[in-house]
């Protein structure tokens, strides 16, 4: 459908990020719009509810000091979309696809709806292939695979992001193949992303990354738009390409915010905590992006990031992410605070993809394996629990070794500082920990893989 | 111009068409030059409301707007079995060749193949009186064959019956008033296709997860909410009794949930053989499939789609179950249709109809004489997950299924993390046909499972005290008995309730299994209480060796049940009389 362009002169209000326009003929839901004012560069905008009687244009640039009635609006008739292309590659640029980095805007090899088009759930395939990301607590306990979303649960002040960068630095392919990374700062200050940004400069994995940011500094809307415009990005290159793409998205937190915020100037009713109905759909519409062909060779990975207001998991931002992404990785206070790196709470996290991952692809003893390291750390963490009232001494003899084991576990397998270890050292690792239980401690392992690790022990030099 | 119906409107998935006079409430009309599916939600003088169930972005002020006069409906027949659909009843495989990988919005495809022929074999012959319900004839079909109703509201003397190969669109008969009979026929989802009488069912449903058939059965044609927090195991549940549960087919409703788990489901179930059939699980089951990026009008209508295909399932006379993950997200589909049409919310946003609406849906659940002849009893199951937000069950929705189902599987964040699945907290889940269906299982599978279960259940209820007890002083300072009844309720968690989804022996337990485990287990209890009344001492109970019986039971291959019973038992046995417990 082609529309036209039409330009109104003056607008009946604004509020906040949004501009109302009155008698508008044949406006587009989703369609672009500009706004000229005098003595200011045009901004843009889209039309997110259109009537005869008020259509309301969403504004993507700061609104300070638009004056509704004298400015000209156009609405283009154009969808929202982003330029994508293999020259993005290496390039920074900004929450609304400008560049940042000194350059001229990329060229691209054409452009595309920024919404995208949900997967037809018959054309996916199963996300199984196994992504080693050289950390022991993902690898080993809560498996990443392609074409998953898993996102890092995180507190202020807690290293989400730093976690995500080692990810990214850490991952390889199975096989080698093509290889991207779309990273999207929403909200983000400066200093991380600087953080972020240094961690690659320089280095080949620059070459095949290419960074939207969005700062706290910028437009609050634009929030809105940033990780389209990646995920838009991400798609080209994977399903067109054939690449696999790593999307990283921080902070979703912010931009939930951003979509309160539009949500309120539109005097919307809130539902929980005063974020929109809709922002489970809303989210989804990012998460879903998501996944892998069945007859396509590329794949969408995410490692979105969220910051949990007050560290409070059943927030409505970290529980409506979890209910729509497949797991999520928990950052803790308390073992940041003990020095462990990185510090994830493996107790809350889960790889919901994880089963398809591990076996053939790891160890055929990795699904025991890990059911047995959750299960006397969970048992340790109670002991320790308890201990905290009766004291160690009043804990039966079990429950003594399982707090043992809980405090070494957290030490030697969770923190691993800067080290990247192979599946096969995390593997080896998580060994070594069970071994210092006695057998009856370890019901989760049965008798036929526990003697295939005495074999292959006894094997090994 | 002006009284062509146009939209004057647009609002996420709301749009306002006016004018439209005389428009119905439910009553489709198609949106826009690319006809858009929608349906009317409200009417104020000449404008009317409409949800639209696909994409609006890109739909424009003044496009044109028709009136089809219908109702939401789909078409029922032969070629259901093994299909996708999407909320609306598209097949998802035909809008795949439409459209390739990504939908968009404006496909037109029909829910049943137009063009594919039939052979049908007539059971009637001209003459006959036919009313609502009777089976007409068969024909074969993926899950061996069926059979072709007299669509409800339709009765007559037969004029003309036809065999042959026929699309689901030919006349195959006739009645002598000249209405035309087909193989399909359509019938309008929100609306409940009627029974000849509601049965009470003492006949459970068997789950083959030993933690509801034991603890927490249901009826066949019960309802049951399945309530936990991400990650709490919901879908795995879900995909497990839609695997092993005994039912005829499966109707599986994926509503507002993940894409990738759609994809989970597409590569099992066809790969998942019936041993008894031959079949695999896709050739008796129709899936419904609305991701939650997916249009949210539509996701409110999926589970309308698969109640009515379940209904029809059921008037063949067949046993049905029928899933939906989540119906929080219909819910959540009703709220935010609601808040666009700027209605006055009742509790945390959601509109005051939602109880309501949740009991109707409810109620299409059941065990049924259905119309027509042969007699016949058919019976829908309808289990749901719930997602409440953060796991809190005092939630509007979960406390809404709570007063209209008859059974509560509620899920715990906490068994979860400590990885005990299926993560059912016994304290919270309920089941009011527990006593209903006691005595059809002490028939068929045990006399002492009534006795069994309520020895368990107050193990667990006495383990529960304890535990808060041993939380203050710590469990050395406990007295040997109570000790035992730790160490027996934490064998009950492990190996009785605990059941791993991902572990091929046991994925699915036999009832036989479930209560030679169970017997098992109490067995050990009674003969420790035993030993400990004959003054012996805890240490002298060997549990580990018992234990290990119990998982030996429980990760046995299922063709040498036999041997693994009688070999399990006699290591209790065995156990027991070594610390001078047996009795």
């Amino acid at each position: 459908m082609i529309h036209p362009a039409r330009t109104y002169l003056g607008a009946a209000g604004a509020a906040g990020p949004l501009l109302f326009l009155e008698g508008t003929r044949r406006a587009v839901l989703g369609e672009v719009a500009t706004v000229r004012c005098a003595g200011a560069p045009p901004r843009r905008g889209q039309v997110i509810e259109a009537g005869e009687d008020l259509t309301v244009v969403q504004v993507l640039e700061e609104t300070i000091g638009l004056g509704p009635e004298a400015a000209r609006v156009t609405l283009t008739g154009d969808p929202a979309a982003g330029t994508v292309g293999p020259d993005l590659l290496g390039r920074v640029l900004s929450g609304a696809g400008a560049p940042l980095d000194g350059l001229p805007a990329p060229v691209g090899a054409g452009r595309r709806p920024l919404q995208g088009a949900p997967m037809n759930p018959v054309r996916r395939r199963k996300p199984a292939d196994f992504i080693e990301t050289g950390i022991s607590a993902i690898d080993g306990l809560n498996t990443l695979v392609r074409g998953q979303k898993l996102p890092i649960f995180s507190g202020s002040g807690l290293p989400g992001l730093a976690l995500a960068a080692r990810v990214v630095a850490g991952a390889r392919t199975p096989r080698g193949e093509p290889f991207a990374v779309v990273f999207v700062g929403i909200g983000v200050t400066q200093r991380e992303t600087d953080e972020f940004l240094r961690g690659f400069a320089g280095t080949e994995a620059m070459a095949r990354s290419v960074f939207y940011l969005n700062r706290t500094a910028d437009p609050t809307i634009e929030r809105i738009l940033a990780p389209r415009f990646a995920l838009t990005q991400a798609e080209y290159l994977a399903f067109e390409r054939g690449m696999h793409v790593l999307v990283v998205m921080a902070d979703l937190t912010q931009y939930c915010e951003a979509l309160r915020e539009i949500g309120a100037a539109r005097e919307e009713i809130p539902g929980r905590r005063g974020y929109p109905g809709y922002l489970y759909t809303d989210l989804a519409t990012l998460f879903e992006r998501a996944g892998v062909l069945r007859d396509g060779t590329g794949s969408v990975t995410q490692l979105p990031i969220l910051t949990m207001p007050d560290d409070d998991i059943t927030h409505p931002i970290p529980d409506l992410t979890g209910y729509i992404t497949e797991g999520q990785i928990v950052l803790s206070r308390e073992m940041h605070r003990q020095v462990v790196d990185p510090p994830v709470d493996v107790l809350p996290s889960l790889s919901r993809l994880m089963s398809a991952g591990i076996g053939a692809q790891t160890s055929p003893a990795h699904r025991r394996w890990a059911d047995q390291l959750y299960a006397s750390y969970a048992q340790g963490r109670d002991a320790r629990a308890t201990a905290a009232i009766v004291g160690e001494a009043g804990l039966p003899p079990e429950d003594r070794r399982a707090l043992a084991f809980a405090d070494r576990f957290e030490r030697e397998f969770i923190h691993q500082g800067p080290a990247r270890r192979t599946i096969a050292e995390t593997l080896e690792q998580g060994w070594r920990l069970l071994e210092s239980l006695p057998r009856e401690d370890l019901r989760r392992i049965p008798d036929a893989t526990w003697a295939e690790r005495r074999t292959a022990r006894e094997a090994a030099p | 111009m002006t009284d062509i119906p146009r939209v004057v409107r647009i609002a996420g998935a709301l749009t306002e068409v006016a004018p439209l006079p005389g428009a119905a409430l439910h009553e489709i009309v198609r949106v826009g030059d690319r006809g858009l599916l929608g349906e009317v939600i409200r009417v104020r003088g000449q404008t009317a409301t409409v949800q639209v169930f696909e994409e609006t972005i890109g739909l424009a002020l003044e496009e044109p707007v028709r009136v089809t006069g219908a109702p939401l409906e789909v078409d029922l027949g032969p070629g259901l079995l093994g299909s996708v659909l999407d909320g609306i009843g598209r097949p998802l495989e035909r809008l795949a060749a439409l459209q390739g990988d990504f939908l968009a919005a404006g496909a037109d495809a029909p829910t049943l193949d137009p063009d594919r022929r039939w052979p049908f074999t007539p059971s009637l012959q001209a003459g006959a009186d036919v009313g609502p319900g009777d089976v007409l004839g068969t024909v074969p079909d993926r899950n061996g064959e069926h059979r072709i109703l007299v669509p409800p509201g339709v009765s007559g003397r037969l004029a003309e019956l036809k065999a042959g190969d026929w699309t689901v669109l030919d006349p195959v008969g006739r009645l002598e008033d000249g209405t035309e009979l087909r193989l399909a026929h359509r019938w309008p989802v929100r609306v409940p296709r009627p029974v000849a009488a509601w049965r009470t069912g003492a006949r459970p449903f068997v789950t083959g997860q030993r933690v509801f058939d034991f603890l927490f059965p249901v009826a066949e044609g019960g309802s049951v909410a399945v309530p936990g927090g991400f990650g709490t195991g919901k879908t795995v549940i879900e995909q497990s009794l839609a695997k092993y549960a005994e039912a005829d087919i499966v109707v599986y409703v994926g509503c507002g949930e993940r894409g990738n788990e759609m994809a989970d489901v597409l590569t099992e179930f066809p790969e998942l053989v019936d041993p008894r059939t031959g079949r695999t699980l896709m050739d008796r089951a129709v899936l419904v499939v609305n991701t939650s990026n997916m249009p949210v009008a539509a996701r409110e209508a999926s589970v309308y789609l698969g109640l009515t295909i379940a209904e029809y399932y059921r008037d063949q006379g067949f046993r049905v179950a029928l899933m939906a993950d989540s119906l929080s997200r219909w819910a959540e589909a009703l709220r935010e249709i609601g808040s666009r049409l700027r209605e006055m919310p009742g509790e945390e946003g959601y509109p005051t109809g939602l109880g309501s609406r949740l009991g109707k849906m409810c109620e299409r659940a059941g065990r049924a004489l259905v119309p027509g002849r042969p007699e016949r009893e058919g019976a829908v199951t309808f289990i749901s997950a719930l997602s409440p937000p953060g796991g809190d069950l005092s939630e509007p929705v979960t406390q809404a299924a709570g007063r209209v189902v008859a059974a509560l599987w509620a899920l715990d964040a906490g068994l979860a993390h400590q990885r005990q699945f299926p993560a059912v907290d016994w304290e919270t889940s309920w089941s009011l046909q527990a006593e209903g269906v006691a005595p059809w299982f002490a028939q068929h599978v045990g006399e002492d499972w009534p006795a069994l279960r309520r020895e368990v259940l107050t193990l667990l209820q006495r383990d529960r005290e304890l535990r808060e007890v041993a939380g203050l002083v710590g469990p050395d300072a406990l007295e040997d008995a109570d000790r035992l009844v730790l160490e027996s309720a934490r064998l009950a968690r492990e190996c009785l309730l605990g059941q791993s989804a991902y572990d091929a022996a046991d994925a699915s337990s036999p009832l036989a299994k479930t209560r030679a485990m169970a017997a098992l287990l109490v067995r050990m209890l009674e003969g420790g209480r035993a030993a400990l009344a004959a003054g012996r001492e805890l240490g002298a109970l060997d549990l580990t060796r018992a234990r290990r019986a119990l998982v030996a039971l429980r990760d046995g291959p299922p063709a040498q049940f036999e041997e693994t019973v009688a070999a399990a038992r006699a290591e209790v046995e065995a156990s027991l009389r070594q610390a001078g417990g047996a009795t």
